[in-house]
């Protein structure tokens, strides 16, 4: 240890605070000028707390479990005659929907359609949220030799719930469909009309400059489209809902509030990368 | 145990054992609060949780720079902002400039605020809550250049003001149940 003299010691003392205020000016300058550093060092730090997370996560889980049991035991009588109701009613669609599945396969034969490309997936579990107090993203952990790369999709049973943006050895970040630096380019179901939806950290992301003489219409279905080559045609997102002043918004499919297992689809696409989870003002409408 | 004529009965002479137990002692503050806010981050799947670790960081270190500066010099207030700016998704130096700035206000008023009880210590602690949720609000505005919502840091000081009662018994139980090196 070095020995200092007693004035020297209170003087260092009393520059110290000044002078760390002054480093954490140059932290930001820094975090400003080189992103890529502060991403890094995320993942490098999720990397280490990723298993922590995975092994606490597993008692917190089996207690939700446990909890969530016995509120299904009390509803059981309910339950079961509302699930003997939608049962009946489902059965009727599936009868549908098999006999337009063979109907589409056989005119796609007639018309020599360009089969579209199975994708891979693999499924990961959620270990923690990744988004801090400014952004909503999810934390994966894939384990050590994964295959996951940046801008690949993630699905819950559902339907879609956002990007890769940072992938590390270990674990990967997805940024949710709901967070604020989200766009992505939609097809409303019933009019094929196309659209932005763009996230506000709200539970609900918006939808953004469809064209004109179309309005959302409330309860339509809304699908990814392929446009910009960023996501497969037709991922099921959400349905739209008007808010009391009249602007469309979208309820996700996804239950994005609890999340617990995503799959995460290899499309083989690469037509927008990720967009950065920080910084960066996406051109528009803010 | 053996002492040193040339000052006798002043210290014993630092053995190892000796050491580590200062060295202990004198990490205990900071130690504690890193593994408090890794516990924030554990997934309870509590709405809002995110903000539980600006919250829980801002009253560890406040209440160890008021009562026990000397284990929390401002370097180590550094690195503590740093891991909340890495762990927390802001900014870097956001979370690092707001610490510091309350470990200042806490050194300031600390002549004054340790003699005084419970609440008067909350109150004090009202507006610095209140301050810091809404200074990393500017600076995450004034970095990312997006104007984001301030609902979430109203939120975050209505949480860090609450938090701090909640903290502050178990942490001056923890305060009283490990002395610093010099009293032990």
């Amino acid at each position: 240890m070095i020995r200092l003299s007693i004035p020297a010691r209170q003087a260092l003392s009393k520059l110290s605070l000044p002078v760390l205020v002054a480093a954490a000016f140059g932290l930001m300058l820094l975090g400003k000028a080189d992103t890529i550093l502060a991403e890094r060092a995320r993942m490098a730090l999720n990397d280490s707390l990723g298993p922590i997370y995975a092994v606490l996560s597993e008692p917190l889980r089996a207690i939700d479990r446990a909890v969530s049991d016995a509120g299904n035991l009390w509803n059981l009588r309910t339950d079961n005659a509302k699930l003997r109701e939608e049962n009946e009613y489902l059965r009727r669609w599936q009868s549908i929907a098999l006999a337009l599945d063979s109907e589409n396969a056989r005119l796609k034969a007639s018309l020599n359609w360009i089969p579209d490309p199975t994708a891979n997936y693999v499924t990961a579990r959620v270990v923690a949220d990744a988004g801090g107090v400014y952004a909503r993203a999810a934390l994966l952990e894939v384990g050590p030799n994964h295959s996951i790369k940046k801008s690949q999709i993630a699905l819950d049973e559902r339907g879609l719930i956002g990007r890769v943006t940072e992938v590390g050895s270990r674990t990967a970040r997805v940024l949710l469909i709901t967070d604020l630096n989200s766009r992505i380019p939609v097809i409303m179901e019933t009019s094929r009309a196309r659209a932005i939806l763009v996230g506000t950290n709200g539970p609900r992301p918006r939808l953004l400059y469809w064209p004109e003489g179309v309005q959302p219409q409330e309860g339509e279905r809304i699908v990814t489209s392929a446009e910009a080559n960023a996501f497969p045609a037709n991922l099921p997102i959400g349905t739209v809902q008007h808010t009391a002043n009249g602007v469309p918004e979208v309820q996700p499919f996804a239950q994005l509030n609890r999340l617990e297992v995503v799959r995460i689809f290899d499309y083989g696409l690469g037509g927008v990368v990720a967009p950065e989870t920080q910084s960066r003002p996406t051109p528009g409408r803010h | 145990m053996p002492f040193r004529h040339r000052n006798p009965g002043i210290r014993p002479r630092l053995t190892f054992g000796l050491r580590l137990d200062r060295a202990a002692r004198a990490g205990f503050p900071a130690t504690c609060t890193v593994l408090t806010m890794l516990l924030t981050q554990v997934p309870f799947g509590i709405p809002g949780q995110a903000v539980m670790l600006p919250a829980v960081t801002l009253v560890c270190v406040w209440f160890w720079s008021l009562f026990r500066p000397a284990a929390m010099p401002p370097a180590a207030v550094f690195g503590i902002g740093l891991l909340l700016d890495l762990l927390g998704y802001m900014p870097l130096g956001v979370g690092v400039l707001v610490l510091l700035l309350a470990h200042g206000i806490a050194r300031r008023g600390r002549r004054f605020l340790s003699q005084q009880g419970f609440a008067m210590n909350w109150l004090a602690f009202v507006p610095v809550g209140a301050g810091a949720a809404l200074l990393s609000w500017a600076l995450v505005v004034a970095l990312t250049i997006r104007l984001l919502s301030p609902g979430m840091a109203l939120f975050q000081a209505v949480l860090t003001v609450a938090l701090y009662p909640v903290l502050a018994i178990p942490l001056a139980w923890a305060h009283r149940a490990v002395p610093e090196a010099d009293a032990a």
